[in-house]
């Protein structure tokens, strides 16, 4: 056929003409580099608009760790006790931590230098996650085309490069185990189902590696681990059980699980706590059915067989139940954490766990938020899976699952869209590709058919071709508009993403950017300020009171210890620090001579009209400070059931700590042309308590636009 | 000796002390019969820095030598803090004077002077015949020579200082006239030691007319004044110049800064420093001006945790101006470090001499206006491949070599480090960097590169023609 095809060309041009396969590979090398480069180009926005900078919170503890790692090696890294933070308990970081975000970073780094590219750690951690998302695409098409076929892959890999909820973890500087993780997951699950499908040892003992390199690298590895299991229990069930899958399991989860222990942060978790259970149940469940098959084969009789299997049935359940409740009742097994609790109860956490409720990013998400995330992909999802089920298979099963699990868990949790968002991407893609494909195929028959007809030898072919377009008469016309309207809302979507990337995922939320009256841009750098302050004008060893969210930064940046940070490890530390904060002064400052607090920091958004400040994360101060002390009250902080800061708030509220701190001698001040001095710009309302005296603190710095006020906790006085 | 010097005598101890040495040491023979006719000395205590200007009309009185130097005296202290002496012989009168520069060095005749007095010898260009005069300018600037008092103010508070001097010109030779003057930037002058005659005007206070002074002869004063300049000391700043002949000069600049002033002391409020800027904190300082040569490009000013938005250029044909805000403004006792990294056209620095060598000209001393640097380091990073480096300074370094890596270098860049502590803006002259070049060694960083892409296509290539399956490929 190529050849024929060749005729019709100059003869210049044939020589250079390759052959269909080679033009197709081409196309398909050339295709996947530009999803390559654009996968990392566009996540490079923050880097342009700002700088070459690391993002909000957690990648500033990663940062810190990774430095750590480059300059003094992996075995004191390893053995790492950190008294900068959690003081005075401090942190053995080593074992508390997934070390793989910063190995991978500090390989990285060492493998530039080896190549004698001199450039800076900071720039490598900046650029790891842009970099993991592009393998990511690579790994997305092997899946897409594992699972269907390689214009599927070409689609996912597209699709996944530029999904919104992707990248919202992964642009330049957020330097997060996400980052890495999702490339880590997509791997192992593209490896697993690669196993499954050809039965291979090798694939199987590769995505155990994958898996042993999730698990080095994020939490979310439990997923992994009781996905994988669910569907081999799905594939039992439906009658799928297959040699194949045996292997694939097998090799897996042992060799997996050997791997996951030598991370000191999982450790023997894996073999007892319960959120790995269903793993090993699973393992245990194919043995039995592996037995069971082989007894079957041996018996060779169907009425003897099914005694037996009652027997071991009723056997296998009963030692299965006995060691698991002897288990969990020794605490050989451990029970369930809360955020796993949380997962699969969205409204425990709100009950029971103040700490995981009061981080935004573990709210229930909203629908705007699956919109603003996934946008068409939302409606390809749907249509995938109904390509999925049309065509099934062992790899198909896979994905599917996938895909509704991570959904709920996305429905569940605002940041676990993130999980979802590999998965929408492949479903849609095999929605995508599977559509497109069959509306060209429409369109070329049609227009190839009066060529066809008029050649005789193949008449009878477009006949029974031409009685099919009969039937339908619009739809070839119906066809290229389908075509068209696939193009406009993939052309959309590429858009939206766009937009996306650029307005709501690049900032960097250390500097915070307005826009000023005459249009220009305007920068509040106040957190780098009061950090760099403390970094350059405190005594070394001084210790930091704030609130848990800046922990990491303060430590990072600023150079110094602190209470407690985003680690949450220690929830009577952080209750201690909320007690401190809704305290009355004197009682306040008892506390904080008991933990040799020297200076506390409180962020202040009141000048600047900067919403997520200490103010209005105070309730939650008190709700975790109440949880574990129960005389802090949070009926005494509000009026009537409202939180209030102006004349009528409540008298504890106007006395405390926190409001102390955040607006001592604003009363003074006038932010806003027009309103009387002490307005607070974003409350909207007057303070209520404009005279404060401070006894026992004194104010040590303030940043330009008041965000982050410190103050210096005085000494005790001397007894006279 | 004046009467007026007697009775003068007994009012301070250190006088007595130095008068007593002086006496002791009359015997010593006055250098080559030199005297000072006429001595006037002014001291710019405007600054945060102090430069005193001398200017010296000597005379030979020997009966037959010729004299080839003048010798200066200066205190202990003085010498501690000394950065820099520079002298000039003037000619002409009046509006057709000209100077010619005349070198400086220490003269190691210190041991001769008093209680531990150094002395620097201005060498003549043309020796001093007898009964012939000259004048000489002088100028030396002190650098940590006004100490805070108190040494601890707080925000409302302005900054008062000290200045320790004498009266009358420290010199080993008779001084027959003489005359001091004292500039302060402000008339808030709290105290000022009299040493009859002395009269103030305005912000100047002023010592003498003296006459007939014996040699070595010292008259303490103290003035307390107010000095709200900005007291900025870049404890240590190390200055980075890499060359690249493909075009660049990328200098990177570390500085480690301090307010060098009264410590600041109880709180910083914030609302006093916005509502009331000329009263509170007044000794502090916002922003700090750089000297950068014209024709800078990519410049950028950043610390340990990102880059710092408040900083503003202009670029002009002579000049360009750095004007640099740190993160916060400096009290008094605070720390604050930070980078500025600028390239330049290699076209405006870097020369070819006459034998054949390569040479770099560059601005010693810090860019920074009207600072001190206690500890300057220069490090010159020639391109890789240079040889033999002759660093030329005009004034004594310390100097050595060293190797640094950066962007594919595989046998590494020669550096030259050159050394030096307690730099002012004085120091900023140019000094020069000889060193041989062969050009193909630029080529090699492009061939380096080019190979490797090359490699790896090869390495597709053969990757592609392999068959490393074990079983029979259909």
């Amino acid at each position: 056929m190529a050849t024929a095809a060749l005729d019709f060309l100059p003869a210049p041009l044939r020589s250079l003409r390759l052959k269909t396969k080679q033009q197709e590979l081409l196309l398909r090398v050339s295709a996947l580099a530009l999803i390559y480069v654009l996968a990392f180009a566009v996540r490079l926005f923050s880097v342009l608009r700002y700088e070459s900078m690391i993002h909000e919170f957690d990648p500033y503890f990663n940062y810190r760790t990774t430095l750590f790692l480059s300059e003094n090696g992996f075995s004191e890294f390893w053995n790492w006790f950190d008294s900068e933070s959690w003081y005075p308990l401090g942190r053995v970081v080593g074992g508390t931590l997934f070390p793989g975000l910063m190995v991978t970073a500090a390989l990285l780094h060492r493998l530039l230098r080896a190549l004698s590219l001199a450039v800076h750690i900071r720039e490598v951690c900046v650029l790891t996650a842009p970099f993991f998302a592009a393998n990511t695409t690579l790994v997305a098409y092997a899946f897409g085309r594992e699972i269907w076929d390689s214009g599927a892959g070409l689609v996912a890999a597209a699709l996944i490069a530029i999904v919104p909820g992707y990248i919202s973890r992964s642009v330049a500087g957020s330097y997060d185990n996400e980052g890495v993780a999702i490339f880590a997951l997509l791997l192992t699950f593209y490896l697993f189902v690669r196993a499954v499908n050809t039965g291979s040892l090798a694939w199987a003992l590769a995505s155990a590696f994958g898996y042993f390199y999730m698990v080095s690298a994020w939490g979310g590895y439990v997923f992994i681990i009781n996905l994988v299991p669910l569907y081999v229990l799905v594939l039992l069930v439906t009658g799928r059980y297959s040699q194949r899958l045996y292997v694939a399991y097998n090799c897996m989860y042992v060799l997996g699980m050997l791997l996951a222990m030598q991370i000191r942060f999982v450790g023997f978790q894996h073999v007892q706590s319960g959120e790995h259970m269903a793993a090993m149940g699973v393992f245990f469940l194919l043995q039995v059915f592996f037995f069971l098959d082989w007894v079957k084969y041996l018996l060779n009789d169907a009425r003897l067989f099914k005694s037996f299997l009652r027997i071991t049935l009723t056997c296998v359940i009963t030692v299965g139940t006995l060691a698991l409740v002897i288990g969990t009742a020794s605490g050989y097994i451990s029970p369930w954490t809360g955020r796993f609790y949380s997962l699969l109860d969205p409204t425990y956490a709100k009950d029971h766990i103040p700490i995981i409720a009061s981080v935004s990013e573990h709210q229930p998400t909203a629908w705007s938020s699956f919109m603003f995330d996934f946008h068409i992909l939302l409606f390809l999802f749907p249509a995938g899976l109904y390509f999925c089920f049309k065509r099934l298979s062992d790899a198909t099963i896979f994905i599917v699952m996938y895909g509704l699990t991570s959904m709920y868990f996305a429905g569940v949790m605002v940041r676990l869209i993130l999980v979802a968002a590999p998965a929408v991407c492949l479903i849609s893609a095999i929605a995508a590709s599977a559509t497109i494909k069959n509306l060209t195929t429409l369109i070329r028959t049609k227009s190839k058919s009066p060529q066809v007809t008029s050649g005789k030898t193949t008449g009878s072919k477009a006949a029974a071709k031409g009685a099919v377009d009969q039937s339908l008469p619009f739809q070839h016309n119906a066809a290229i508009a389908l075509l068209l309207g696939a193009f406009y809302l993939l052309s959309r979507y590429a858009i939206h993403c766009t937009w996306v990337t650029s307005e709501a995922y690049s900032s960097p939320s250390i500097v915070l950017a307005a826009r000023g009256h005459n249009g220009g841009r305007v920068i509040f750098d106040d957190y780098r300020e009061a950090y760099y302050w403390l970094r350059q004008n405190t005594p070394p060893d001084a210790k930091i009171m704030s609130w848990w969210d800046y922990g990491y930064q303060i430590t990072a940046m600023g150079n110094r210890t602190v209470i407690v940070d985003n680690n949450t490890w220690n929830n009577t530390h952080i209750a201690t620090v909320g007690r401190a904060m809704s305290s009355y002064e004197d009682e306040a400052y008892e506390i904080m001579q008991s933990l040799d607090v020297n200076y506390v920091l409180v962020v202040f958004g009141g000048v600047t009209g900067y919403s997520s400040d200490d103010i209005n994360k105070f309730l939650w101060m008190v709700r975790i400070g109440g949880g574990v002390f129960p005389v802090i009250k949070e009926p005494d902080y509000l009026v009537n059931g409202e939180y209030r800061v102006d004349k009528g708030a409540a008298p504890k509220m106007l006395n405390c700590l926190m409001y102390k701190l955040c607006y001592y001698r604003f009363g003074e001040l006038t932010t806003e042309y027009g309103k009387p001095p002490g307005y607070d710009r974003v409350r909207g309302v007057e303070i209520g308590n404009k005279d404060i005296k401070l006894e026992y603190l004194e104010e040590a710095y303030t940043t330009s636009n008041w965000i982050v006020r410190i103050y210096k906790v005085k000494p005790p006085k001397n007894r006279s | 000796m004046p009467p007026s010097f007697q009775t003068l005598a007994t009012a301070t101890v250190l006088l007595l002390l130095f008068t007593a040495s002086a006496v002791s040491c009359a015997s010593l023979p006055p250098e080559d019969g030199i005297r000072i006719v006429s001595a006037e000395k002014r001291i710019d205590l405007t600054g945060p820095i102090v430069k005193v200007y001398l200017t010296l009309k000597v005379e030979n009185v020997a009966a037959a030598s010729d004299a080839s130097q003048v010798l200066l005296a200066f205190t202990p202290t003085e010498v501690q803090h000394l950065a820099i002496v520079k002298a000039t012989r003037a000619e002409g009168k009046r509006k057709k004077k000209t100077y010619v520069p005349l070198a400086v060095e220490a003269s190691d005749l210190a041991t001769s002077a008093p209680n531990g007095a150094n002395l620097y010898s201005v060498l003549l260009d043309a020796p001093l015949k007898p009964g012939e005069t000259i004048t000489l300018e002088v100028l030396y600037v002190l650098t940590h020579s006004l100490e805070p008092f108190p040494a601890e103010i707080s925000q409302s508070e302005s900054q008062l200082v000290y200045y320790r001097d004498s009266a009358v010109l420290l010199s080993p030779y008779h001084v027959l006239e003489q005359v001091t003057y004292i500039k302060m930037p402000s008339n808030r002058i709290e105290s000022f030691t009299r040493v009859d005659p002395t009269s103030r005007a305005g912000t100047e206070v002023k010592y003498g007319t003296y006459s007939n002074q014996a040699p070595n002869s010292y008259l303490p004063i103290l003035v307390h004044y107010e000095n709200n300049r900005p007291f900025a000391v870049v404890e240590e700043l190390v200055r980075k110049v890499e060359i690249s002949h493909w075009g660049n000069v990328q200098i990177t600049e570390h500085y480690k800064l301090r307010h060098g002033g009264a410590r600041h002391k109880g709180v910083f409020s914030r609302l006093e420093f916005q509502s009331r800027p000329s009263i509170s904190g007044a000794s502090s300082f916002k922003n700090l001006l750089a000297r950068l040569p014209p024709r800078v490009h990519s410049v950028y000013y950043r610390d340990e945790i990102g880059n710092i938005s408040t900083s503003h250029l202009r670029i002009g044909s002579h000049k360009s101006e750095l004007e640099i805000e740190p993160r916060y403004p400096l009290f008094g006792g605070w720390h604050c470090t930070f980078t500025i990294g600028y390239g330049l056209p290699l076209q405006d620095f870097l020369f070819e001499s006459d034998d054949g060598r390569r040479f770099i000209n560059l601005t010693f001393g810090c860019p920074l206006l009207d600072t001190v640097v206690d500890d300057l380091t220069i490090k010159v990073v020639l391109p890789e491949g240079s040889k033999n480096p002759q660093p030329i300074v005009p004034f004594a370094t310390e100097k050595h070599l060293e190797t640094s890596y950066s962007y594919l270098d595989v046998v590494g860049r020669t550096t030259v480090v050159l050394k030096k502590n307690n730099v002012v803006g004085e120091h900023n002259v140019p000094f020069q960097v000889y060193y041989e070049f062969n050009p193909i060694f630029m080529l090699a960083e492009p061939m380096m590169l080019t190979s490797a892409v090359l490699l790896f296509f090869v390495a597709c290539i053969a990757y592609l023609h392999m068959d490393l399956s074990i079983g029979k490929s259909s």
